[in-house]
């Protein structure tokens, strides 16, 4: 790993701590990042953690470029010798595997998929070395998910999978991004799993549909009434497979005001998850059970 | 008082000064994309040079005032019609309750700035009444403007008319356009040909230009410097592991059509970046139409900083000026 530091413009400095992702680098990110915010440099505006890199915004008539990106710099060692321990919450997100309005959607698009004939589903199991869409389905929900940075539109947030690289899905992004994703779609590209807050364009393949809103500008559901964006980096996913009775069900708790996320707060630890993954992440998964 | 909207225009909405502070969580700054000149239309209207406005891009709205007000036009040329009378840009003049405002076809720039004395007064969303279509936040409802829309305004005294802005210090891009850059980020990951070559070449605005992004075209396909991708990545050579992007970013995907993120940015994905547009120069970008020509011109942090004092210079003039 070697951390690089550039100038986007004259308003923002980027540091990438690694090329590729890795939970490490994204630790060493989220407390560099979290440096940075606690050092309370006059000037910072923006403070944007990513999966494996992060960015700093600054107002550079109050701090002149090279003195910023020397705070920064100062900082890294203090994140390297940081503990990668993480206080956070476990969350149950229930998914309609292979729901109709996703199946209608890379329907629609199909020209613009790598490969037409099947679904996305289809196409994931088939190139990660599954023999069925449902033993695919098994591999993406029975281990939990990190949510390793929240962006690209609002409140949307990617997931990397707790487990060790050999085991990790990959697909590739569509041939063509789609004008039209159904909104809190669970979508997969590269290493990454993300839920669409918003209905619009993406790239990402269609597994699922989530019948739980994650972003609410009006502020109206009964769990975004504090605030209208649901994930911050460092939350720790468990996908629920549901069928349509649940997924109606849910929808109409949610609309009633009477839906509430199953969420457990718990401590990750990065060297005692390395140490032994399918243990941490099984104790992690049982503390939903008193949610 | 309100502002009845007869014809929207192509896409209008409310924008003010923007709501940093939310980008990491996806939510952009948004604002105008032409900031000096919503703080210059303020300013001759007598608001607060932060006060709300409607950006209208290409096309005019048709608006009916329920009350006598201020108003004042800045940005790209378009002519002006109170009740069908011609009116000057950059300059106030009052409306009476009853009167419609209107406007012909664009002549120059891409986007106008209508302030209203009073600002326009929709609730704010995170701290600003920018509109976020995408987000449906802030704005109008969270949207464009439409037919039939009565929009908000607060109340204010009248200003003087026929306080202006003068020609000098209204700015615009020119013919190429020039935009600065200074180059960064993943900018190592073009060959030096392909790094030379972006600045040789001409480009064009693309009709894919809006609030989030204009797209360019026109310039030679780029080359990458070869190299087995992360592990993360994708495949595609111009494929990062998904990072920040900042506004003003200039992302390749693919390594053909330029893309320079603005206001209303996405705030992150999985394309190499060059660069980034000074910002200096962001307030130009918007005033940019398709086919346009642009070069961009490599710039150190130096210049950079020295364009940043000179646009606020020239925005104290206007201040100056008016107030």
């Amino acid at each position: 790993m070697k951390t690089r530091y550039s100038y986007g413009g004259d308003e923002h400095i980027y540091v990438e701590v690694d090329e590729e992702m890795s939970l490490d680098a994204f630790f060493i990110s989220l407390s560099m990042s979290n440096a940075v915010r606690e050092a309370n440099i006059p000037g910072v505006t923006e403070i944007c953690p990513a999966n494996a890199s992060f960015e700093v915004r600054f107002d550079p008539d109050v701090i002149a470029p090279a003195d910023m990106m020397a705070r920064i710099k100062e900082l890294e060692h203090k994140a390297e010798t940081a503990e990668k321990r993480l206080s956070t919450r476990i969350i149950e997100i229930p998914v309609f595997f292979q729901d109709p309005w996703t199946h209608e959607t890379l329907m629609r698009f199909r020209e613009r998929h790598q490969d037409p004939s099947g679904s996305d589903l289809d196409y994931a199991a088939r190139i990660n070395g599954y023999d069925s869409v449902e033993a695919f389905i098994e591999a993406f929900h029975s281990q939990p998910w990190f949510v390793s940075m929240v962006g690209f539109v609002a409140g949307l947030p990617f997931l990397y999978q707790l487990v060790d690289r050999d085991k990790q899905l990959e697909v590739p992004k569509y041939l063509r991004p789609r004008t039209d994703t159904p909104k809190q779609t669970v979508g997969y590209g590269g290493c990454f799993s993300c839920i669409y807050s918003v209905r619009g364009a993406g790239g990402y393949q269609m597994f699922g549909i989530t019948p739980m809103p994650i972003f609410d500008p009006e502020q109206k559901v009964s769990y975004l009434k504090d605030f209208m964006v649901f994930f911050k980096p460092g939350d720790i996913v468990k996908w629920k497979p549901i069928d349509q009775a649940e997924y109606d069900r849910i929808t109409a708790a949610v609309e009633e005001g009477t839906y509430t996320p199953r969420i457990a707060e718990v401590d990750f630890d990065l060297d005692a998850f390395n140490a032994d993954m399918t243990g941490f992440n099984a104790k992690l998964m049982e503390a939903l059970n008193d949610a | 008082m309100t502002l009845k909207i007869v014809k929207p225009g192509l896409a209008t909405s409310i924008q003010d000064l923007g709501r940093p502070g939310y980008f990491h969580l996806g939510i952009p700054e948004g604002g105008a994309m032409d900031r000096l000149a919503l703080r210059a239309a303020n300013l001759l209207v007598g608001n607060p040079e932060d006060a709300a406005c409607l950006e209208a891009v290409f096309m005019g709205p048709e608006i009916t005032f329920t009350a006598d007000a201020s108003i004042a036009i800045t940005g790209g040329s378009m002519p002006i019609l109170l009740d069908g009378e011609a009116r000057d840009g950059w300059t106030s003049f009052n409306v009476k309750a009853g009167q419609t405002l209107s406007f012909g076809f664009l002549t120059g720039g891409a986007r106008i700035y209508i302030a209203v004395s009073g600002g326009i007064a929709t609730e704010p969303a995170l701290g600003s009444r920018s509109t976020y279509p995408i987000g449906a936040l802030g704005g109008f409802h969270g949207r464009n403007i439409a037919a039939g829309d009565e929009i908000p305004v607060g109340d204010a005294a009248l200003v003087e008319e026929g306080r202006t802005v003068p020609v000098v210090l209204r700015r615009g891009p020119g013919n190429p356009a020039e935009l600065r850059v200074l180059t960064g980020l993943y900018w190592y990951r073009l060959t030096e040909k392909s790094g030379e070559a972006f600045f040789n070449d001409t480009w064009t605005v693309a009709p894919e230009a809006d609030r989030m992004g204009y797209r360019f075209r026109g310039g030679q396909p780029m080359e990458f410097v070869e190299r087995e991708q992360p592990f993360g990545a994708g495949a595609d050579p111009s494929n990062i592991v998904d990072g920040c992007y900042s506004y003003g970013s200039i992302q390749v995907p693919g390594g053909s059509e330029p893309i320079v993120l603005h206001r209303d940015a996405v705030s992150g994905g999985g394309y190499f970046t060059l660069g980034a547009v000074i910002s200096a120069d962001m307030d130009l970008i918007g005033q940019l139409q398709p086919n346009t020509s642009v070069k961009f011109v490599k710039v150190g942090m130096e210049e950079a900083l020295q364009a940043r004092a000179d646009r606020k210079a020239m925005i104290a003039k206007i201040r100056k000026e008016l107030v």
